[in-house]
């Protein structure tokens, strides 16, 4: 079990952030992600754009911003559970909670900050019939295991970085390896596009283009997929073992929504006149996870909420003491790590 | 109906929901805005189902189908890519975000593309 002070589900630049304002107060964070890598959407969908309006920094790349918020937050040596979706939540008598993630690690803390941005992001289906009666059944959205697919026929269905990287790895381990793309071009690296059309060549793939998969036949195991060529209408049925659709991710608010949190327009209603914490007391939500009135969806929002739930969870952990806000110009910063920066000193010395 | 703002540079557009109800609406040429922003500021569809990357092209969640014959602006490649991955797109499937309010598109006609599952 991973014991912390605030448990923060959401691994963005807010959730990201709530640890430096939490290990001011000397308070312990753990963070869950179901993504594999922190940063939220800002490693994940937009690494490379710049963002304009973090205050002090007139360009930054998401990516740069997500770099510098890790080492900012170092110090306070912050856990991580990774690839892992916060899943459920329960309330302990004493008030504490504890958050099991779908692979079931549990994580137990006094204070959960809910910094869940739109959600966690699952991959994005194909509308096919009968697609949940083949889910683990010839169907994956995951390539997990390679070794699964050894020896048998794969069709993979996108046209962007992952379906062409997959394509080319499997097309050493699968029988056959076929991908389906409805645009004759793809998008992605430059080596993958061009290590595909080396491995077509050489007869190693077999690529199906502009084409789409329109139908899943099969009795309980995936047995066939009907491919639709897009320019002339005509449908084939392809012998298959596995149909790997890649067709990237897209955030779903998921499991959180089911936690009893009071929930309006997809986002978790908290109160912004205090500490941003929802209706159950010690579960906050902050950054573009929660919504109020006036509520922007905008990075350094979710900051500041950060910083003042930091504040309430002090109080919650310590009822009794008696916190005052001290500068970092003032109080330097002291990391679990043993660190301490702060303003060099000035001398006081006469001059004779 | 919430009135966005009251000017001459307003330009009128129908914009079919999701549940097929058409709403004639005003949006604004003069405050930077794009279609995906028009239909949320609207709430012609529910908040977290649109606009859901933000305008970056990076989701589709704003997809529309354009049933006016209007003139509009080439395809980026990053809006012609998320179409070419995107569901239910159709050939006149253009991304909302990548729409911007202009005179030219004075009367245009959309119909927001389903949600995605």
């Amino acid at each position: 079990m991973i014991k912390t002070d605030i448990l923060i589900i959401g691994a963005g630049p807010t959730g990201l952030f709530a640890v430096f304002e939490a290990g001011l107060l000397q308070l312990k964070c753990h963070l869950i992600d179901a993504l594999p890598q922190a940063g939220g959407q800002c490693s994940e969908i937009y690494p490379k754009k710049p963002i304009y309006d973090i205050p002090g920094y007139p360009e930054v790349l998401a990516g740069d911003l997500v770099d510098n918020l890790m080492e900012q937050i170092k110090p306070f040596q912050p856990g991580f559970t990774l690839g892992e979706r916060a899943d459920t939540i329960e309330k302990l008598e004493d008030g504490t909670f504890i958050v099991t993630t779908n692979k079931g690690t549990e994580h137990h803390a006094p204070v959960v900050a809910i910094a869940g941005g739109l959600g966690s992001f699952e991959p994005r289906k194909p509308l096919l019939e009968n697609l949940e009666k083949f889910e683990d059944n010839g169907i994956a959205y995951m390539i997990k295991e390679p070794e699964v697919y050894r020896g048998k026929k794969v069709l993979i269905a996108g046209g962007g970085d992952s379906a062409l990287d997959w394509s080319i790895f499997l097309a050493d381990v699968a029988k056959e390896v076929t991908l389906v793309h409805r645009r004759n071009e793809f998008r992605g690296a430059l080596d993958s596009v061009e290590k595909v059309q080396q491995l077509k060549n050489e007869g190693k793939i077999n690529l199906i283009t502009p084409a789409e998969v329109v139908a899943l036949k099969g009795e309980d195991h995936l047995e066939k997929v009907t491919v639709k060529d897009t320019g002339t209408s005509e449908e084939r049925d392809i012998k298959v073992d596995n149909f790997i659709p890649l067709f990237g991710l897209s955030p779903k608010l998921g499991p959180i929504g089911d936690w009893g949190l009071e929930i309006e327009k997809n986002a978790i209603k908290v109160d912004n006149t205090y500490d941003y914490q929802t209706n159950i007391p010690g579960i906050y939500a902050i950054g573009d996870v929660n919504t109020y009135p006036g509520k922007l969806k905008l990075i350094l929002c979710g900051f500041h909420e950060a910083t003042l739930m930091c504040q309430s969870a002090y109080q919650k952990i310590f009822p009794d003491k008696k916190y005052v806000m001290k500068y970092t110009t003032v109080g330097g910063v002291t990391g679990f790590d043993g660190s301490k920066k702060e303003a060099p000193k000035a001398v006081v010395k006469s001059i004779d | 109906m919430i009135k966005l703002q009251i000017g001459m540079s307003d330009i009128k557009i129908k914009i079919i929901d999701r549940e097929g109800v058409s709403h004639e609406v005003d949006a604004p040429t003069d405050m930077n805005m794009n279609l995906m922003e028009v239909v949320r500021s609207y709430e012609l569809a529910p908040e977290g189902t649109i606009g859901i990357c933000g305008g970056m092209a990076m989701c589709a969640s704003c997809q529309c189908y354009v049933q006016s014959d209007h003139e509009l602006p080439e395809m980026s490649d990053d809006e012609e890519a998320m179409l070419s991955e995107a569901f239910n797109v159709k050939d006149n499937s253009r991304l909302g975000c990548q729409l911007h309010i202009t005179e030219d598109l004075d009367g245009l006609q959309v119909e927001l593309a389903p949600e995605e599952a």
